[in-house]
């Protein structure tokens, strides 16, 4: 009878020809696995993979030791099992990845660094069952070869179409967070050029002076075999000098190239400051020590100043830590010849990137690995889920989880992952305001722009001017060096102006410098940063870098002011130079500090709008002009945004869920209302320890506790034949008061039926667990399910008092004698929710199931809500009797309600028109609180 | 002690206000309610504080502050501007001074202190653009805080009530005397005081003063004597003694039971609708008649506790609040068997509704009067924790009450609100132009 004809006709053509060759197919209990299932969950295709559950794995090809593993997320070991990492690095490691240039390319005289977009691939490894979404990226190491040192990050999994399918997302998080450990390197990478540097120049000043004695020694000394290697060495140190320079200069351009890259997205304050950190550099390093020549020149201006030619380099060290007593830093010598790559220490990734930002990119990759948990029919559902919820903000608060605005950004926008202020402040850096921080170096004109346009760095020039400190003639001397020596100069011609407004506003907030000794400085090397003013306008007098820097520390009281930073400053907020001349003081001090972001934040975005977002990186190769419009109104940015958005590939797909077919599709929708799906979904999720959503950030209600609760509440309808009555209460808007002696069960209750509550809010605000005292009137209004203590004593027949006399308005759950008081319900609806002999034995199970019904509600409530003529008359001559029965039909007739079960209609109804009215529910009247005056019965079990 | 017919149980589907607000913000007694005009309404009470509220929306408008003690008397005055009536309020306090305040922007736009006394009550004579203050002394004052005449008074109590009777005399409630003064402005819109006559009919300290009607005015007394006068001739029209016969009877028959205290027979209140004047004597409600001068229908044990305000809504139905934190309201209904020959129906009925307390043999007087209907319970309003003061009606806008537990409720008809925030709901709708 089965193999009828007529009942394959009802089935899919499709699959009546996929079944037929195998009419009789082995009973099931003969068949023999095909992989022999580690664990019993028929769901994870893991099984015969030899990883339990999917991984993210950080590796690197070192040049040492080739492809190694550096950690996994979830950083256990049993997770990744029997599974070969090291195997597993070499093969995802060994991709050709991109061509990087390494060295000298034709045509220019210093090494180049290469800027290489990432790469991402999916690779397979079918017998070890494992596929990855592998993510290249080059982290920039000084001591490296060619600079780089190669990286992936990798999610490793066991089902090949998770990873295929998740691709668009996979690729966005993982941009995230190469973004944000390029943006740490990036801040390292410069912090060490600049140590490097500081270093070179030491031994270069050691270098002159050598050479100096040697000359004065007399002219046959000077074509001694030992006076050559020390000029050659010289000139070593010097190419060495203009080396580094030029990767400074490089490092610091970085983030204007355009980038091919979609889903790179970085936090453009994170990319500012560290530009302006090395524009310091650059205007700082620009003309230091010249061929012999120039350099005796200057060193006679500075013998001005009383040091003595010649002296020992352990006098001039000690001079110099008497002058610069704050810095910790000592330069080294350099010699000639470097160590070779086998026997130094190469860094390891944390010191590659800055601590935050690589503290900020493991925290991201782990919370990108729990969003992936699950297998893929989960994870489309859910997504599906929260897409669709999204759309129906009008009816969702009802009986849905809050949906965190994070997690909506996350899917709809590339939103740019910032290390440090996610470290910090979270909300803050929800909407970081897309303020550039410093001018485009190279671009005078529009440089020029925004102080004329703002009177208060106006102000800030003529105030320098009146100070004397005009100097601007002095840096035209060295411009006509080089090529590359002329463009630096430019660079810090770029800045100039802005430099001069910095230092005058900072000889006025002379007293404010003493923030700085309160800075945070974690950082040994901060105070490596002197002022690039002052340097600049020693610069032409004067060789030695080091001593002038730190005699200008010394003449100035310590201040040093960054020159991009007062710029904003001024841009921003003209009447608040004094805090943020405090504020950037530390920030100097603190060049490479992370932290100083968190201080920024609390001046420079206050008064930002709070939906301003963050441009993408693309758009900081714009037009200067069109930054500054940026610059001044963080809203004019969000239409470039926009665009953006809507042009990039990956726009669309995150937003609604991944791009299944559509035979796929169609069966994640029907598994979503299905109460039978509900339990294989469930089984990937709450039957593994992943019930945690990555949503529940800041509600204190997640799905989870819900989840849990769907146990208790099981239970308590399961044990009480009365809970159909009790459920109708809170489901109508009856406060219903749970009465016991003892809290922990009391507690429980509430926690169970809490599932009940119509817009319970984001923290259950409605829902009060467990309360000793007695109530008023205002208690009944705010929470709709109460926990009360019974009490033998006075206050507890005050406490029965309260009950008795608000009784009207409750319905009362007497948790020790098991009975109920309240009114009576004699609906259906609530009757397959409330089945004192259910099936269901799962919590979770029963909680998709109570999902749908109320879900089921919700919507029958938005329907009657919105439904014009139920409400209101059509024409003026309709009486309100018409509206009335009209409702009446609708509810008992279309919809089948009974008079209790309209009643929670009309209840949710009110609910939604509430929200509807007072989306954020501030509203300087006080909340209502209706009822009804009906007739309560007392159950007993 | 609570008579069973007096729970109503939670059935009440005559009762309408299905939703309530709490209104906060005094911090002690509330003890006055005024109308100012038909959706505000200011509330005044011991902490010295009188709030404008937004009887529609809830809202608190205006916060006037200013006096340092508890209000003693608040009325409202209004001008006429040309075109717009502007309503202000006069509060008295006892810290000895008056304001008056514009309601719209809350300024204090008048103030009196260091009076001689705490002024206990108001009266403002809209056609004389004057306004009484009753204290010790009797004082008339003109729109702008100018005191036209004063007369100082011996009764140690000081004058209680104030009510204007026709033709420019007043009726002023000092201990057990009525006093009727005349007002007289002269020509050069001087104003003088001159006490025409005292009426000294009361045995005891009068409570209450109101007017009825143009040709009566009515006063009761803390034990129970209800006296309806003449408003022009200032005659004795009716005596009425609540209570009276039954305080005999109990005094004859039986002693030990206690005759009911005069605080049980005090006439807490009254009120009227030019037809009928409502008592509330201790606990219990009493409806007398103009028309027949008796009592047509009566509640003794109408509340748990004493009666303090109570309100006509119309000839069958009223209202009354009560020490016991509950707002009742009543219906006048006509005997269920009006055909049937008076005593047994009627007996039946009067056993029923009276207390288990008072179960004795019915007295003559309710057998005398043969027109005498049922008062029944058709609602209450649970809400407050403390005694409620007093109520304002804001007919189908709501119905504002205050309490001794220091908060406001405004009680509404739900189904009305339910119309209205759905009115909004789609008016919003549609200027989104979609959800």
């Amino acid at each position: 009878m089965i193999g009828s004809p007529d009942v394959v006709a009802f089935a899919k053509e499709d699959e009546y020809g996929q079944t037929s060759p195998d009419l009789w197919p082995l009973p099931e209990e003969f068949s023999v696995p095909l992989y022999p299932l580690a664990d019993s969950n028929p769901w994870a295709k893991t099984s015969y993979a030899k990883f339990t559950k999917d991984f993210i794995l950080i590796s690197e090809f070192s040049e040492q030791v080739g492809p190694q593993p550096l950690l996994t997320i979830p950083d256990d070991p049993k997770v990744c099992g029997t599974f070969d990492l090291n195997y597993f690095s070499l093969r995802i490691m060994s991709v050709d990845y991109q061509a990087s240039f390494v060295g000298h390319p034709p045509g220019t005289g210093y090494p180049r660094l290469s800027f290489v977009e990432d790469s991402r691939v999916v690779l397979g490894d079918s017998k070890e069952g494992a596929f990855a979404y592998v993510h290249h990226l080059t982290l920039y190491d000084l001591e490296a070869r060619g600079f780089v040192r190669p990286f992936c990050m990798a999610y490793v999994a066991a089902d090949e179409k998770k990873i295929m399918l998740q691709f668009q997302e996979l690729s966005l998080r993982f941009s995230q967070a190469s973004e944000c450990l390029k943006a740490g390197n990036r801040r390292a990478f410069a912090k060490e050029l600049q140590r490097k540097l500081r270093d070179l120049e030491y031994t270069h000043s050691v270098l002159q002076r050598e050479e100096g004695l040697q000359r004065e020694a007399g002219p046959q000394s000077m074509y001694s075999a030992h006076a050559v290697e020390k000029a050659n060495e010289l000139a070593n140190v010097e190419k060495s000098i203009f080396e580094h320079r030029d990767l400074l200069k490089q490092i610091s351009s970085y983030h204007r190239r355009p980038r091919r890259d979609p889903h790179a997205v970085t936090c453009q304050k994170c990319v500012d400051e560290c530009l302006s950190e090395c524009e310091e550099l650059l205007n700082k390093y620009a003309k230091i020590a010249y061929p012999c020549g120039y350099g005796e020149k200057a060193g006679k201006g500075e013998d001005g100043q009383g040091h003595p030619r010649g002296q020992g380099e352990d006098d001039d060290e000690e001079e110099e830590e008497g002058v610069k007593r704050k810095l910790s830093y000592t330069p080294q010598l350099i010699k000639a010849k470097s160590a070779k790559c086998f026997d130094k220490r190469l860094k390891t990734l944390q010191e590659l990137c800055d601590k935050t930002f690589y503290e900020a990119t493991v925290e991201l990759l782990k919370e990108t690995e729990r969003s992936f948990r699950g297998d893929l029919c989960y994870l489309y559902t859910r997504r599906l889920d929260k897409a669709l919820q999204r759309k129906q903000r009008v009816t969702t608060f009802l009986f849905e989880e809050d949906l965190n605005d994070d997690d909506e950004d996350e899917l709809g926008t590339l939103r740019p992952f910032c290390a440090v202020n996610h470290a910090v402040d979270n909300y803050v850096l929800l909407n970081p305001p897309p303020i550039v921080l410093a001018p485009e170096p190279h671009e005078l004109d529009a440089l020029e722009r925004p102080e004329h346009l703002d009177p208060a760095s106006e102000t800030s020039i003529t105030l320098e001017s009146e100070l004397g400190l005009g100097e601007s003639h002095l840096e035209s001397s060295p411009s006509d060096q080089t090529l590359e020596t002329q463009e630096s100069s430019e660079e810090t011609k770029g800045s100039f102006s802005s430099d001069k407004s910095g230092v005058g506003l900072a000889e006025i907030q002379q007293s404010l410098v003493s923030m700085k000794s309160e800075a945070p400085d974690p950082d040994p090397d901060s105070d490596l940063t002197p002022d690039p003013n002052h340097n600049l306008e020693r610069e032409s007098s004067s060789e030695e870098m080091e001593t002038t820097a730190g005699e200008d520390e010394g003449e100035n009281g310590g201040d040093q002011t960054p020159v991009s930073l007062l710029e904003v400053v001024s841009e921003l907020e003209a009447n608040r130079e004094e805090e943020f001349e405090g504020v950037s003081g530390s920030e100097l001090l603190v060049p490479i500090d992370t932290a100083c972001c968190m201080v920024q934040e609390g001046f420079l975005y206050e008064a930002s709008a709070p939906e301003a977002v963050p441009h993408p990186c693309q758009n900081s190769h714009l037009q200067p002009s069109q930054t500054l419009v940026v610059n001044q109104e963080p809203q004019a940015l969000l239409p470039l945004q926009d665009d953006y958005t809507v042009g990039s590939p990956c726009s669309e797909s995150p937003a609604t869920g991944l791009d299944l077919p559509s035979g796929l599709l169609g069966d994640a929708v029907s598994r979503t209302s299905a109460e039978d799906g509900s339990d294989c979904t469930m089984s990937a999720s709450t039957g593994s320890d992943q019930t945690a959503s990555p949503l529940g950030y800041g509600a204190l209600v997640t799905l989870r506790q819900r989840k849990k609760a769907g146990q208790g509440a099981l239970r308590f309808v399961r044990q009480y034949p009365f809970a159909i009555q009790a459920l109708w209460c809170l489901l109508s808007g009856r406060t219903l008061v749970v009465l016991g002696a003892d809290e922990g069960r009391v507690r429980r209750l509430v926690a169970a039926l809490a599932l009940f509550v119509p817009a319970p809010g984001k923290c259950g605000e409605r829902v009060q667990a467990w309360l000793s005292c007695p109530f008023t009137l205002t208690d009944l209004q705010r929470w709709k399910l109460i926990g009360l203590q019974r009490v033998a004593s006075p206050l507890g027949s005050s406490m029965l008092y309260s009950l008795s006399r608000y009784s009207r308005y409750i319905s009362i759950l007497d948790a020790d004698h098991k009975t109920l008081r309240c009114p009576q319900y004699r609906g259906q609806l609530l009757a397959n929710i409330a089945d004192h002999r259910t099936y269901i034995r799962r919590g979770s199970t029963y909680f998709l199931h109570l999902q749908s019904t109320l879900c089921h509600l919700a919507a029958k409530a938005f329907l009657f809500t919105f439904t014009h003529h139920l409400h209101l008359p059509v024409s003026s001559t309709e009486g309100l009797e018409v509206v009335e029965s009209r409702r009446r039909c609708f509810l008992q007739e279309q919809l089948g309600l009974s008079e209790e079960d309209s009643q929670i209609l009309l209840y949710l109804s009110q609910l939604i028109t509430q929200q509807y009215l007072q989306p954020t529910g501030s509203s300087a009247a006080a909340p209502s609180f209706s009822f009804n005056y009906t007739t309560s019965i007392l159950y007993k079990i | 002690m609570k008579s069973p017919v007096l729970c109503i149980g939670e059935e009440q589907p005559k009762n309408c206000f299905t939703e309530l607000q709490v209104l906060k913000g005094h911090f002690d007694i509330v003890r006055f309610l005024v109308q100012i005009d038909d959706f505000r309404c200011a509330s005044a009470g011991d902490d010295g504080l009188v709030l404008v509220w937004n009887v529609e929306t809830g809202e608190r408008l205006q916060e006037l502050r200013g006096h340092s003690q508890q209000i003693t008397a608040i009325t409202t005055i209004t001008c006429k501007n040309e075109v717009t009536l502007n309503t202000s309020l006069i509060t008295a306090s006892s810290d000895r001074s008056l304001s008056l305040w514009d309601p719209d922007t809350g300024n204090r736009v008048q103030t009196i202190s260091d009076l001689h006394s705490s002024v206990k009550c108001l009266l403002v004579l809209e056609r004389l653009c004057v306004w009484l203050s009753g204290g010790e002394e009797l004082c008339v004052w003109n729109r702008d805080f100018q005191l036209q005449c004063q007369r100082p008074n011996h009764s140690d109590t000081g004058i209680t009530a104030l009510i204007e009777l026709p033709k420019n005399y007043i009726a002023a409630a000092m201990d057990k005397k009525i006093m009727i003064y005349s007002l007289t402005v002269s020509a050069d819109s001087s104003v003088s005081v001159a006490e025409i006559r005292c009426l000294s009919d009361h045995q005891d300290q009068i409570r209450a003063l109101i007017n009825v009607n143009d040709g009566f005015f009515a006063s009761g007394s803390h034990m129970g004597e209800l006296i309806l006068w003449n408003a022009t001739e200032w005659n004795l029209l009716a005596y009425e003694h609540i209570l009276w016969e039954e305080s005999q009877a109990y005094n004859q028959t039986e002693i030990r039971m206690g005759a009911p205290k005069p605080s049980e027979m005090s006439i807490q209140h009254l009120t009227t609708n030019g037809n009928l004047i409502l008592a509330a004597v201790g606990s219990g409600l009493y409806v007398y008649s103009i028309q027949t001068r008796s009592v047509v229908a009566y509640r003794k044990v109408a509340h748990d506790s004493n009666v303090l305000h109570t309100m006509l809504l119309s000839d069958s139905e009223l209202m009354s609040c009560s020490e016991d934190g509950s707002v009742r309201m009543w219906e006048i209904q006509d005997l269920p068997l009006p055909a049937e020959p008076a005593s047994s129906g009627f007996f039946g009925m009067w056993s029923f509704g009276r207390s288990n307390k008072q179960s004795g043999p019915p007295s003559k007087k309710v057998i005398d009067i043969p027109n005498i209907r049922m008062l029944e319970l058709m609602g209450d309003l649970i809400g407050h924790s403390g005694a409620v003061q007093m109520f304002v009606s804001f007919k189908e806008k709501g119905l504002v009450t205050c309490s001794a537990d220091h908060l406001l409720i405004l009680w509404k008809n739900g189904e009305k609100q339910s119309r209205l925030r759905s009115l909004a709901l789609f008016q919003k709708l549609e200027e989104r132009g979609g959800l």
